[in-house]
């Protein structure tokens, strides 16, 4: 039993340690900079054409030649993968992008102002967030059409509430501080009093629910293309691919695992950033 | 050039209407130091915070007027009061410790009023910038300038608040029992500092406590408030040296003194020997 305390007390104290450097803050950010360098580099440069269907090496196993191996049509999986992997990711910018801004500016102006504007705007974000956010993208496409740029805008759209209520409750919890006052005191706009004096404060809390927000557009996006609804072939994206490779489990997983494991790289880089920032400069929260 | 007529102020309290001030009027000159003494809800933050413009007039006037030279401070909308705060009203206030935004530097805070009422350039503000941190006796304004409020005491805080407030040289400056959340030491340091800015800049001066010793200090003319009215004013020495209410005897024997003969001394002593 002894042993086994001055373990757990070691393992303790190890935790504390990583704790003070940041662990998720630095391994979150490492692993976000080399997935985005990778999609970058994939916008430039791909070793092959992805789109480009080679009928002599169909469903080859990872080799030399093909690093990640190739799919049934002989297109090769690395290419596909890092295109992929960037419209994928940029449509999860996009989506924060919309949700994230006009989010933004509701909580802002719901939260500060409260009363009746704050009443409604806030119901009709109930409303909104009463929809799970999928079926409501499945909605504003069926309506619109599919294609990069409606998937873009229906996550977007699916997303304001989420960040419309954080930014909200943040903008309550500030719009009574002593600086504010101070703000006011000498003169200073309503407007530049939100977004000059306030935002600055609630940063902490805004970047990490833009990474989780980051990350539930990704996964989103995939489960969308997966159902058939997101991005058409030929264009690649993660969750197409991950769709596509399906069938040939059996036969060639390699078509399934690499997609996926960029998938989850991509993630849980996003995702350790966004914690790391909240702990690192959430004020103790 | 400041008048306050006849105004009378209330709250709403869980629905229910509390009569704040009632019909009260006084008069400031240029430069002078008033000061406002009274208890807790006798209505003296209450008629500051509407001189500066920071209550709703809506919600809170009955009647009356507050009238900065021959402008009616009560009639002008949002925009034009946005105007005058920060130009020719300024405020201080009791919170050194958060009353300071902490994800700007100093320098920029102190900006601030600059960057909304005039249009200098960069560079001159900043040099007006580091110029109200020497007054108000800071040392190294340039080093101060890229600081963050939690690299900085208290005492030094309540300055930055002060140099954010006069950058802009107004003409009348609200302190909201500015010294209370600080040490004697500094509290003494910064009366001497409002003093100091109310000679060199001509600077009025409306100075709200409920602390009489201070008020002693630093005030020519005093005004007694008590539940939203005034109870006596004149000059500092006239109100200490022969109050003519009770209220304001009490408040005088309530000042901790060093002496045996103080009243504050001998009412401990009979408290002690009960």
């Amino acid at each position: 039993m002894k042993y086994r305390g001055t373990k757990l007390r070691q393992l303790g104290i190890n935790k504390r340690k990583l704790g003070k450097t940041g662990y998720n803050f630095v391994f979150g950010l490492l692993l976000t900079i080399v997935m985005v360098g990778l999609i970058v580099l994939g916008f430039l440069w791909s070793p092959y054409d992805p789109e480009a269907m080679q009928g002599s090496v169909k469903l080859n196993a990872p080799n030399l030649v093909h690093i990640f191996g190739t799919d049934q049509f002989g297109r090769d999986i690395f290419s596909r993968v890092l295109v992929g992997a960037g419209s994928t990711l940029s449509i999860a910018l996009g989506t924060v992008l919309i949700g994230g801004g006009i989010g933004i500016i509701a909580g802002a102006v719901t939260g500060y102002f409260g009363g009746w504007l704050d009443e409604m705007l806030m119901r009709v974000n109930d409303a909104l967030a009463a929809f799970p956010s999928v079926l409501l993208a499945l909605v504003i496409i069926s309506i619109w059409g599919t294609g990069k740029y409606k998937v873009m805008l229906a996550l977007g759209i699916a997303f304001i509430p989420s960040f419309a209520r954080i930014v909200r409750g943040e903008f309550l919890r500030c719009r009574e501080a002593d600086y504010v006052i101070s703000a006011k005191l000498i003169g200073v706009s309503t407007p530049r009093i939100l977004f000059v004096h306030i935002l600055p404060n609630i940063l902490p809390a805004l970047l990490s629910s833009l990474a989780i927000g980051f990350n539930n557009a990704v996964v989103q996006e995939a489960g969308m293309s997966y159902l058939g609804i997101g991005v058409q072939p030929p264009d690649a994206s993660l969750g197409r691919m991950l769709s596509e490779s399906q069938t040939y489990l059996a036969s060639g997983p390699w078509c399934a695992i690499f997609p996926g494991v960029f998938l989850v790289l991509l993630v849980l880089g996003v995702g350790m950033l966004g914690e790391g920032i909240l702990d690192r400069f959430g004020g103790g929260r | 050039m400041l008048r306050v007529e006849n105004l009378s102020l209330h709250f709403e309290d869980k629905g229910k209407i509390q009569e704040a001030v009632r019909g009260i009027s006084f008069h400031m000159q240029e430069s002078e130091i008033l000061g406002i003494v009274g208890e807790s809800g006798s209505g003296k933050t209450m008629t500051a915070l509407t001189i500066a413009g920071l209550t709703k007039e809506h919600e809170v006037l009955d009647e009356g007027r507050i009238l900065l030279d021959q402008t009616d401070l009560l009639a002008l909308s949002p925009k034009e009061m946005r105007d005058i705060q920060g130009r020719n009203i300024s405020m201080i206030f009791q919170e050194p410790m958060t009353a300071l935004n902490p994800t700007m530097k100093i320098g920029k805070q102190v900006e601030e009023a600059l960057v909304l009422h005039t249009r200098l350039s960069k560079e001159e503000r900043r040099k007006k910038a580091i110029r109200a941190l020497e007054d108000v006796e800071l040392e190294r304004p340039d080093l101060l300038y890229g600081k963050y409020p939690h690299e900085l005491s208290g005492g030094m805080r309540q300055r930055v608040m002060i140099a954010a407030a006069i950058v802009c040289r107004p003409r009348l400056l609200i302190a909201d029992e500015p010294t209370t959340a600080l040490d004697v030491g500094t509290q003494e340091s910064i009366l001497r500092l409002l003093k100091k800015l109310n000679k060199k800049y001509n600077m009025g001066i409306l100075f709200i406590s409920h602390n009489l010793r201070v008020v002693n200090e630093l005030c020519s003319r005093v005004l007694v408030m008590k539940d939203g009215v005034i109870l006596e004013e004149g000059p500092t020495e006239q109100i200490f040296e022969d109050p003519r209410t009770q209220y304001t005897k009490d408040l005088i024997a309530a000042i901790p003194g060093r002496t045996k003969s103080s009243a504050f001394y001998k009412l401990l002593k009979a408290k002690a020997g009960e």
